[in-house]
Formats: structure tokens, sequence, C-alpha cells
């Protein structure tokens, strides 16, 4: 059985459809991964999957509870980390980690004991008694993830797990995550819009306007594009392009000292152009096909324009002086 | 409620959570103590020297209870009032996620008002024999009880308020014309009876002025029938409170739900 199901799931918030008939689902032991820009309805899904929203329309389950007539039950299967900080900065780490165990009925022997193991597992073990005010972006990032875990959730949400964080923090993170799939097998729903963490994914789904409009793993996502762009740079570009249209029947585009073209498989076509040619190649490219090319094709725009995300430097600025009071 | 040790564990922690805090920042101690303190010594103190005691009773005797009062009313209210911070810092999501009922986290946070209202009218009481009022064990009990009570029906009152409150800049409205005015026209400082006819009624209308009156009867026993002393009989400041607390935790529970 799936560990979510969603079903021509729709939520409107008054003119504004911020969720248009999805369906998908994941299994269970599943890194599935969200993909799209800013306002695409991620959080929107994932707020109403945690329970926090109540669809218009369609139907929700997670862990084989239903979202809306199970609300307890979904809630008691699942760990989440939204997407805006929600710690008590006022707090300790260690207390942070006490009040969701509590809230989430462990007794106060088990309660300690996992969060020692939590905090030593994201690397916080010599801060827990310090309050979170006085912690980075990156520790609260960390410590939300240990308490996302703290209550051994059978699905696990993380909405944008990285964002704002340097790339250190954020490899950190994502070998957390692997970690934890393999130890615990905890399916794993999340929403990104860096396109190299959705390639960490098993499987992925792109959203954009509050419908998924492709889904797949991120290598059949992208092999359903045209393939692998090679460039090859040549003093003699015009006879390197015959050469290549007389031996391998490839059409190529000249440009300024080289050549391009676009195949299926580059990884094997560039050996064997670059042994069978004798035309003299200078350099050699290839480029291949990314999740924003994937995104590209599908609707004209990219993922994320450089500058085009309004809310991406407020947001990282929210972490660091927001979190709490 | 499918499992009351749960439900209670998260009434525990909700409560203690906020109790953790207030105790931590002893600027905020000294803040909310300083205010009943200074009212007491420099306003009681001072007015002392131009009223007259009736009955044994000086002014600062006198506003003893609304100082109680006083300081209930904003300890709770201010406390509810964290429910705003908690949603516009994002912690409040953490605590509508947890598999708890709703019910839970309106008592956890009537819980953690009361408490801290009590600790400060426990930090006030040390003031009883300074001032010359004399008190026993059971008018000690029955003082914590009234106050529990008072404090316990304001909070839910600053829950009920705070859940239609969207941000934080409702806050001085909130106070300006809600908090003040209650303390004003309670008989904390001036008595009911003697008001001019209008506040009157509307100090009539005022659940604190019945909390505040409660505690008269309490600690100013002694000038029963004089203006300094209280107003009405003790059973009826104890059934309008009870009601009080009885109405505004039913209203919290409401409009929290409708809010969440
Ligand atoms: N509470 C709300 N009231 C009204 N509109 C909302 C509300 N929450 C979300 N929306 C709208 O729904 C749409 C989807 O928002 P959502 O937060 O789900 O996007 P997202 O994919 O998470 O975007 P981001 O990458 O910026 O986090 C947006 O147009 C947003 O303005
Ligand atoms: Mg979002």
């Amino acid at each position: 059985m799936s560990n979510i199901s969603v079903n021509s799931l729709v939520k409107k918030f008054g003119a504004v459809t911020a969720v248009d008939g999805i369906s998908f689902s994941v299994e269970p032991g599943e890194v599935f991964g969200f993909l799209g820009p800013n306002g695409a309805g991620k959080s929107t899904t994932i707020s109403i999957l945690c329970t926090l929203l109540a669809p218009t329309s369609g139907r929700a389950s997670v862990g084989g509870f239903d979202c809306v007539r199970d609300a307890d039950a979904v809630r008691r299967s699942i760990g989440i980390i939204f997407q805006d900080p929600t710690l008590d900065n006022g707090l300790t780490a260690f207390e942070n980690l006490l009040f969701h165990a509590y809230l989430y009925g462990l007794d106060r022997r088990a309660a300690r004991k996992r969060i020692d193991d939590a905090l030593s597992l994201v690397g916080l073990d010599g801060r827990k008694n310090e309050l979170v005010r006085k912690f980075s972006g990156g520790m609260k990032r960390r410590l939300e993830i240990a308490r996302g875990i703290l209550n051994y959730p059978k699905v696990l949400f993380m909405d944008e797990p990285t964002i704002g964080l340097d790339p250190q923090t954020r490899n950190l993170i994502w070998e957390f995550i692997r970690e934890l799939k393999k130890n615990t097998g905890v399916t794993v729903f999340m929403t990104t819009h860096y396109l190299e963490e959705a390639e960490f994914c098993d499987r992925i789904a792109i959203i954009d306007l509050g419908k998924i409009i492709a889904s797949g793993t991120p290598s059949e996502l992208k092999a359903g594009l045209q393939g692998d762009t090679l460039k090859l740079s040549a003093a003699d570009p015009k006879g390197l392009e015959s050469e290549i249209r007389e031996k391998f029947g490839m059409d190529s585009k000249i440009n300024d000292g080289g050549i391009t073209l676009t195949v299926k498989r580059g990884d094997e076509i560039l050996p064997a152009l670059i042994r069978g040619l004798s035309t003299k190649i200078t350099a050699v490219s290839m480029t291949t096909p990314t999740l924003n090319d994937v995104f590209l094709s599908l609707t004209g725009k990219n993922i994320r324009e450089e500058g085009s995300d309004p809310y991406g430097p407020m947001r990282s600025y929210a972490r660091k002086n927001h979190g709490g009071h | 409620m499918a499992n009351i040790a749960h439900e209670m564990k998260a009434i525990y922690v909700i409560s203690y959570r906020e109790l953790r805090k207030f105790i931590r920042e002893k600027s905020r101690i000294m803040g909310t103590m300083a205010r009943p303190i200074l009212w007491l010594f420099v306003v009681g103190g001072g007015m002392s020297k131009l009223v007259r005691p009736v009955s044994g009773i000086s002014y600062i005797q006198f506003i003893f209870p609304g100082m109680i009062g006083m300081t209930i009313l904003f300890a709770s209210i201010f406390s509810a009032i964290s429910i705003v911070w908690d949603r516009e810092f994002g912690f409040l999501k953490e605590i509508l996620v947890a598999p708890i009922s709703r019910f839970s986290v309106v008592v956890g946070k009537a819980m953690a008002g009361t408490s801290i209202s009590m600790l400060q009218v426990l930090i006030l009481l040390i003031f009883v024999p300074v001032l010359g009022i004399r008190i026993n064990a059971p008018q000690f009990l029955l003082l914590i009880l009234s106050s529990g009570m008072l404090a316990f029906s304001l909070t839910c009152f600053g829950i009920l308020v705070a859940s239609r409150m969207s941000s934080y800049e409702g806050f001085n409205i909130i106070m300006n014309f809600l908090v003040m005015p209650m303390f004003f026209l309670s008989g904390a400082m001036y008595p009911v009876k003697l008001m001019p006819p209008a506040l009157r009624e509307i100090a009539y209308a005022n659940p604190l002025t019945y909390g505040v009156d409660g505690l008269k009867n309490i600690l100013l026993a002694s000038a029963s029938g004089t203006p300094m002393g209280p107003e009405y009989p003790a059973i009826v400041d104890f059934a309008v409170v009870a009601g009080f607390l009885v109405v505004t935790a039913v209203l919290a529970n409401l409009s929290f739900r409708r809010a969440a």
C-alpha cells in the first residue's frame, strides 16, 4: 500500500487555485520530491497532507489514514520540517525537543534517550543546553530536522529543508536524509526548488501553477528530452560538419570555432566520434540535460530565473532573524 | 480524547514552556512586578496622605486587592497574547500539527497564564505584613483560590481575543481599549459605588470588578459597609467570577478551534 496517496486534490484560496487537481502516490521507503517554482502549490499540498489545511475537494491519505477524517492518526504517523522556522528561540535545544516529545506522548525516559540520539545524529550534541536564539541558521535547521524525526515518523515531510543554507550544510543534510532512509526506511516527501537536490530523489513530480506537469525518476524525465549536447571545437568547423554528416549521418550546427550537435547518448557517441574523425579537434564538451531543461521544455520558462525569487532572500533573512521570541 | 495521559502531558508541557520562559527572563519578572509595586507604594502611599483611613483601612491597604487584580489582569492577558507571537513566529504550527486535541492546547495555554499570574500574586503577597494587613491560613487559601479562578478566566478571555487577532499590531489596541479600561473601572483604585453613574454602569458589567471585590471580601472584611470595604457579598463575587470562567473557557475553545 502507498504511504501517501493523493487523488484529484484541489485547494482554493478565494479566487486563487493553489492546488489544481493533483494526483500522485508515494511508496514506502521512497524519497519523493516536489519540484516547482515559487507559488506552485508545494507548501499548500504539504499543509493538506499534514492536516493543517482542509482540501477544497479531492482526497489525500498518509500512512493509510485519511487526512481529513482521520487527522489524528495522520498526525501520529508524520514528522514535518516546515518551510519557515518553527522553533522557540527562547528555549534551549533540549527544551524544544522535550516539548515535541511530550506533545507526541513520549515518557520522560524515552524522550531523553531519543533527544540525545537525535542531537548527535545532526551533530548538535554539544549544544544541547544552549538557547536556540544563539544558533546559526544551519544549526536551527538541523535542530528542526532532529525534532522532525524524534517521534519516529512513518512519513517525514520536509518543505525546502535546505533553503537559505550554505552548500556545506546542505550536503550534510542530504547525507543525513540518505542515512535516515537507509537505516529506518522512512518515507520522505520533500519540496525544493534546487535542481541539484531533486536529482537525489528516487522520484519527483514537477509542479507548476498547482498542476503536476511531469513525474518520474529524474533520469526518466531527462531521458524524455532530446538528449545530450556535444560541442566540438576545430580549426575547420565546416570540414568537421561535413565529415560528421558523411561518416555518421548526423546533422550538426556550425558556430564560432566549432560545431554543436544534439544526440541521445552523448556518453557513447562522443568516444566514437573522436576515434572516427580525421579532422583535427581542439576541444570537446558535453552537457547533459538538467531538470531545468525538462521544466523549460514543458513550460517555456526556467524554474528559477536568476533573481526571480522575490522571497528567497527574505526567507533566509527570516530564518536568521525571526525564528522566535 | 483517546488517551488522557497523553493529553495531560501535552497540557503540562504547553504550560511548562511558558512558565520556563517567564522564569528565565529575569527582566520580564522585574518589569511585570515593578508595575503593581510602584502603583502600590507611589500611588497608594501618596494617596494615603490625602485620604483619611476609614474603619482603620488606609488607602494603600484599600488598593492592595486592586493591585492583585491588576497583576492578574496584565499577566493573564499578556500570557494569552503569546498565541499571537506563536502564530507570527511559526511555533503555533508545531503545536497544531501534533496529535493532541485543540482543547488541550487551550487548557495548556490557560494553565500557563494562570501559573504565571499566581507566581506574581505570591510575590505580591509578601507585602501583606508590610501593609499591616493580617490574614490567617484559611484566608490565604481563599485568596489563592479566588486569584486562581480570576487568572484562569482572564487568560481564557485573552485567548478568546488573541485567537481573533491576526497580528501583533492589535496588541496596543487591546491594551488601551480593553485592558486599561477594565482595570480603571473595576473598583481597584476607587470604590465603584462612588463612581459617576455612567462609569458605574460599565464597572457593574466588568467581571474584574467582582474579582477585585472578592479579594476585598477576604482582605478588607473589617471595612464592610464603608467605601473602603467590599461592595457585594462574597457569594455574588464568587458566582460572577465562576460564571465568567465557564463562559470564557467555552468561548476560548470555540474561537481557538475556528482560528486554528
Ligand atoms: N493562506 C493562504 N491564503 C491565500 N492564498 C494562499 C495561502 N497560502 C498560499 N496561498 C497561495 O497559493 C499559491 C501556492 O502557494 P504555496 O505556498 O503552496 O506555494 P509554494 O509552491 O510552496 O511556493 P514557494 O516555493 O514560494 O514556497 C500561491 O499563489 C499563494 O499565494
Ligand atoms: Mg512553499
